[in-house]
């Protein structure tokens, strides 16, 4: 039996490649999908004799992952060298981050972050799979082309306490990173790559159980049900008394299996110290300014301001604000349209109706936003219909050029009010044709009133007010 | 050296080598010795590591570790791509050039 | 030609500049010189001449050489430049540089056949600075070693006396210096290894401070130690090469250049510079006529108006211990890119990677270098590295703030460069501590990373030598404050003329024509 009283404690390695032009330590362009060994240098092949060269770019990039994420910068932190044997690692070590990384502690949400460091990407092997021999586990392929790639590793604490909050904060740090301009922050393409450490403890402990460590999991999806996996695993097994293993663990989404990488060798011994190839990097204020400078509002900051100062729900302002492109649009129709309408009616029309209108067709623009704020205007004042207005919106995303007023009145979409007769003339006619339903309205069935609406709809092409509509049967019908 | 919190000072090191260990830093070093070599291996770093822990007694509490004598901060490239290596003169090297690529034996499969 | 050979570097590049020599009959006679190498001091030379096709681009030119490159390598090999400082110039260069196209081989078998796709930027700015490659040198594997005993293809054998050994790891550049096949060399120097062969072989070789000459292309054996630098005939040579070889590059993180440049000494006097001799010395193991020749060329110096102060350097006695402990730790993960994987040996064991891992190495690397590779990742491996590592860190921490408080006293500090003169070949090969003690002064300047000189200073009988055995050169050493490279010439330039050890040995002198033919 699984025991549900045992709490999730998660805490999350990040790996970002970052979108920089060259490598970290050498001047080869990245690529993604060239030939193999095409963006292959002495240095990145680890030819005897050559030295690494931090690029600067890198540096810069990683100082405005660690200011989005609100990391203390270290004011010095310099490189080591992390030693292991393994044909993707060329030099049999990997020049990373110990000791003094370059982004210290920091938070995102309510989750700390306890570094961002900068290291190096392995190469690509590729397994050949069995050659046949007696004993043959095959062969593999290296393709140095990704070696020597940027990367942030980003690590939190252990303080996500389920699977999906897990996969909901990590979508939050991509759209982050992403918005930073700094990453592809792709999964599938392994630019973004997220590791889990999951424990469980008795809720309201303050210890730490053992942890294992998820790997593989390139999909924000696979992350949620991998690390659901492992945590009925450790329930069930703590739950009939048995004790979760400290080791790694492969994550099969086919299967949804969990595997151990347990290795033949030896404990891991990487034998860190400093890396006497390279020097200090110490940011100077120029450049601690300049990432800062460039640090565009990120989703989280985006989410409160809508919610605070627009009054949009949680929801709708973590959409937009997932989106910086479409919140900015946003912004500007809210601007433009003034007193018109509530900034929460305007996101409605932006995420939805606008939305729907610009799938409808390839061809489909947004409209300026002076014109859709004219839209929502007259929506709101009641001078068009809604159902009129989603009509006027399908002419503005083909026609730039179109005028709301004009569209209008060439449609005649002009809201018909109950002030002139006209509808009123419109709703009497429909009850008419239709006594069964009349009837049945009159003997207190609410819904029959919903097939002499539809019929006055289809009369006035969706110029009538509904409310309107409704309001003139009763009155009609002397309810 | 830090007394950690349990009260315990630094593990006290042994300073001569023994065979297992031996064993132990060739596997790390993926070095492959034979038993002779074992035993010479043995005899000589422990040899060496007699001398060499003599610095191991001196008073050091406070001195700042040299890991470089040269104190240049900030030293970094421009991002900008250079030519890189035609493929077939960075294969001109490989033991086992395949397909574009370095053919090496696989790995251990994980399981065991 | 005879003639031509006995031109130093700087002499003959002067006859070439003012048309008084023909740079093609020198670079011949000295080709032909290296071709008849009895010393095994050359793993290659230009006169064999098969230096690989590297013309990536199909273009048939070489590419020019050019300094400050933004690429570690040209499309083509460099070729060297019509004119220059250097123009015409043969230099040997230690096989520890990698040389686009032609064999590099760092004296180990794992790297027999290779050709590197790239070349040295020390060796780039020599070409580019008109000299050529005249050949590689042999040299302890992977530089480890004191007496070039250590190469996978064989010993040097000392143009003294070839029952004796060179010194090293730079053995080969500095016998082929000393023993009249070359008219230059270039050498490095992780723990003394361009001081002590040079000392052992009776010529000059400079140490210049750690960073002011890159180590692009210099196959890394102590990264924080390493350092290249000139062996030559005599201390305006030395200069002349130092100025054409420092400078900072974009390639290495950690080079700086030496400002100002490097002139040719011209001083002759030593009236106002202060030398401190370590009163440590009185209690080092030490030859008997290393001391004497030792005391006689401090006694020269006084003559010269030097004056001489004692100095302490309390911590030097622990030089050796951090070095063992610094320099294999270093090595052990820079030369674990030998793997089998992308260049180099890879002996078969394709049933497992680890197998190949495991035979490509222990077959591919001597004893010596298994022996620095084990004992360095012991240093750096969990649970010792506090004890080791560390500790000797904070070591060179002591011993270069023992050279601070010196160079506050005094302008140099001076030490004999080796304890004895050269050894018998095979005569150390069986106790490595005792191999490791040669380094004992010039371990400390490495370690603070400061400029030295070796400088030749006499002659002296060896220990091990028998009645009648033949003299042998002593060497003496100069050291300065890091970058006081143009001080440290200029006072070793009036040294040696005082001192006159080439006019004195005269015909006697290997690379002298009497003794080569």
């Amino acid at each position: 039996m699984p025991d549900t009283a045992l709490e999730a404690v998660i805490g999350l390695e990040i790996h970002v490649q970052l979108s920089t032009r060259t490598k970290m330590f050498c001047g080869c362009e990245l690529s993604f999908g060239d030939d193999p060994n095409v963006h292959t240098c002495p240095i990145c092949l680890a030819h005897p004799g050559v030295l690494p060269v931090p690029n600067e770019e890198a540096i810069r990039y990683a100082l405005k992952i660690g200011m989005a994420l609100g990391c203390e910068i270290a004011p010095r932190s310099i490189f080591h060298r992390k030693n292991y044997f393994y044909p993707d690692n060329p030099k049999a070590y990997q020049i990373s981050q110990y000791d003094i990384p370059i982004c210290g502690a920091g938070k995102l949400g309510d989750i700390r972050i306890t570094r961002a460091h900068l290291e190096e990407d392995a190469a690509k092997s590729i397994h050949l799979g069995d050659s046949g021999r007696i004993h043959g586990s095959g062969a593999s392929l290296v393709d140095f082309n990704r070696g020597g790639t940027p990367l942030v590793e980003i690590v939190t604490e252990p303080d996500l306490r389920g699977a999906a909050e897990a996969a909901e904060w990590a979508r939050l740090l991509r759209e982050t990173v992403r918005q930073l301009g700094v990453s592809d922050v792709n999964m599938e393409e392994g630019s973004l790559r997220v590791d889990a450490n999951v424990s469980v403890r008795p809720a309201g402990s303050t210890e730490l159980g053992t942890k294992t460590e998820l790997k593989n999991m390139n999909s924000f999806r696979f992350l949620q049900r991998g690390i659901e996996a492992e945590l009925e695993r450790q329930r069930e097994l703590l739950g009939a008394g048995g004790t979760v293993e400290q080791e790694t663990l492969h994550f099969d989404p086919a299967s949804g299996e969990l595997t151990s990488l347990r290795s033949k060798e030896e404990a891991h011994d990487y034998r860190y110290f400093p890396e006497p190839d390279l020097v200090a990097i110490a940011p100077t204020e120029a450049l601690l300014a300049e990432a800062r400078d460039s640090l565009p509002e990120l989703p989280a900051a985006r989410t409160a301001r809508y919610e605070a100062e627009l009054g949009l729900d949680e929801a709708q302002a973590r959409l937009l604000a997932g989106d910086p492109e479409q919140a900015g649009y946003f912004e500007a129709v809210v601007a433009a349209v003034g007193e018109g309408a509530e900034p929460r009616v305007v996101a409605n029309w932006v995420t939805g109706e606008l939305t729907a209108a610009l799938r409808a067709s390839e061809d489909a623009e947004r409209p300026e936003p002076g014109v859709l704020a004219d839209l929502i205007g007259a929506v709101a004042s009641k001078q068009v219909s809604h159902a009129g207005g989603k009509q006027v919106l399908a002419i503005l995303v083909a026609d730039r050029d179109a005028d709301v007023a004009e569209v209008v009145e060439r449609e005649g979409l002009a809201q018909m009010g109950g002030d002139d007769g006209e509808l009123a003339g419109i709703v009497a006619a429909a009850i008419a044709g239709d006594p069964a339903a009349a009837e049945q309205i009159r003997s207190g069935n609410g819904k029959a009133i919903g097939a002499i609406v539809g019929a006055v709809m289809r009369e006035t092409g969706g110029r009538a007010d509904g409310g309107e509509v409704n309001r003139l049967i009763r009155e009609q019908l002397g309810l | 050296m830090a007394v950690d919190a349990a009260g315990r000072g630094p593990p006290r090191i042994v300073p001569v080598i023994d065979r297992e260990q031996v064993l132990h830093v060739a596997r790390l070093s993926r070095l492959r010795l034979d038993d002779d070599e074992v035993e010479t291996m043995a005899g000589e770093l422990s040899g060496i590591l007699e001398h060499v822990d003599r610095i191991r007694g001196l008073d050091l509490e406070g001195v700042e570790p040299t890991s470089h004598v040269v104190h240049l901060e900030n030293v970094l490239r421009a991002d900008v791509p250079w030519q890189s290596m035609p493929p077939a003169v960075a294969l001109a090297a490989a033991p086992e050039p395949f397909d574009g690529a370095f053919r090496v034996p696989s790995p251990q499969a994980d399981a065991d | 030609m005879a003639d031509l050979l006995d031109l130093t570097v700087a002499e003959a590049a002067a006859k070439i500049a003012a048309g008084e020599i023909s740079a093609d009959e020198y670079g011949a006679a000295w080709r032909a010189a290296a071709a008849g190498d009895e010393l095994n001091a050359y793993l290659w030379t230009a006169d064999g001449a098969d230096a690989l096709e590297t013309d990536w681009n199909g273009d048939g030119e070489s590419a020019p050489a050019g300094e400050g490159d933004a690429t570690p390598y040209g499309s083509n090999a460099p070729a060297p430049a019509a004119s220059g400082p250097l123009a015409g110039i043969p230099i040997a260069i230690k096989d520890i540089f990698t040389t686009q196209g032609i064999p590099t081989t760092a004296g180990s078998r794992i790297l027999e056949g290779y050709r590197p796709p790239y070349t040295a930027s020390a060796v780039r700015r020599l070409t580019a600075a008109g000299a050529h490659v005249l050949g590689k040198t042999n040299m302890d594997e992977f530089a480890m070693g004191s007496s070039n005993e250590n190469s996978a293809y064989g010993p040097v054998l000392n143009p003294w006396d070839r029952g004796r050994v060179p010194g090293g790891s730079s053995g080969g550049s500095a016998a082929a210096v000393a023993g009249g096949l070359a008219p230059a060399a270039l050498g490095t120097d992780t723990g003394g290894s361009i001081r002590q062969p040079a000392s052992l072989c009776g010529i000059v070789g400079l140490k210049p401070t750690y960073g002011a000459i890159s180590r692009f292309g210099m196959i890394a054996f102590a990264s924080s130690l390493d350092q290249c630098g000139p062996f030559t005939r005599d201390v305006t040579d030395a200069a002349l090469l130092l100025g054409v070889l420092q400078g900072k590059d974009p390639l290495d993180s950690t080079s700086v250049g030496i400002e100002g440049g490097i002139a040719l000494p011209t001083r002759e006097d030593l009236a106002g510079l202060r030398f401190g001799v370590p009163r440590e010395l009185g209690e080092a193991t030490l030859d008997a006529g290393v001391r004497a020749v030792f005391e006689a060329t401090v006694a020269r110096i006084e003559e010269l108006g030097g004056q001489i102060v004692e100095i302490t350097l309390p911590h030097a006695e622990h030089g050796i211990s951090a070095y063992y402990v610094i320099a294999p730790a270093e090595a052990s993960s820079n030369l674990a890119r030998f793997d089998g994987v992308r260049y180099g040996l890879r002996e078969a064991g394709d049933e497992d990677l680890i197998e190949m891992y495991e035979r490509t190495r222990s077959e591919g690397f001597g004893a010596e270098v298994k022996r620095r590779i084990m004992l360095g990742t012991y240093a750096l491996s969990s649970g010792y590295y506090d004890a080791y590592y560390g500790q000797a860190q904070k070591v060179r921490t002591r011993i270069a703030q023992d050279f601070d408080t010196a160079f506050a006293e005094v302008d140099f500090v001076i030490t004999p460069t080796s304890p004895s003169v050269a050894f018998g070949l095979g005569a150390k090969t069986d106790d490595p501590l005792a191999m490791y003690l040669n380094d004992f002064f010039t371990v400390p300047m490495s370690l603070a990373g400061i400029p030295a000189i070796a400088l030749p200073a006499g002659l002296a009988a060896p220990e091990d030598g028998g009645a009648g055995a033949p003299q042998l050169p002593v060497g003496f050493q100069i050291a300065a404050p890091a970058f006081a490279e143009q001080k440290l010439l200029d006072a070793a330039h009036a040294l040696e003329g005082a001192l006159g050890f080439a006019a004195a040995v005269g015909d006697a002198l290997p690379w002298k024509g009497g003794a080569r033919a």
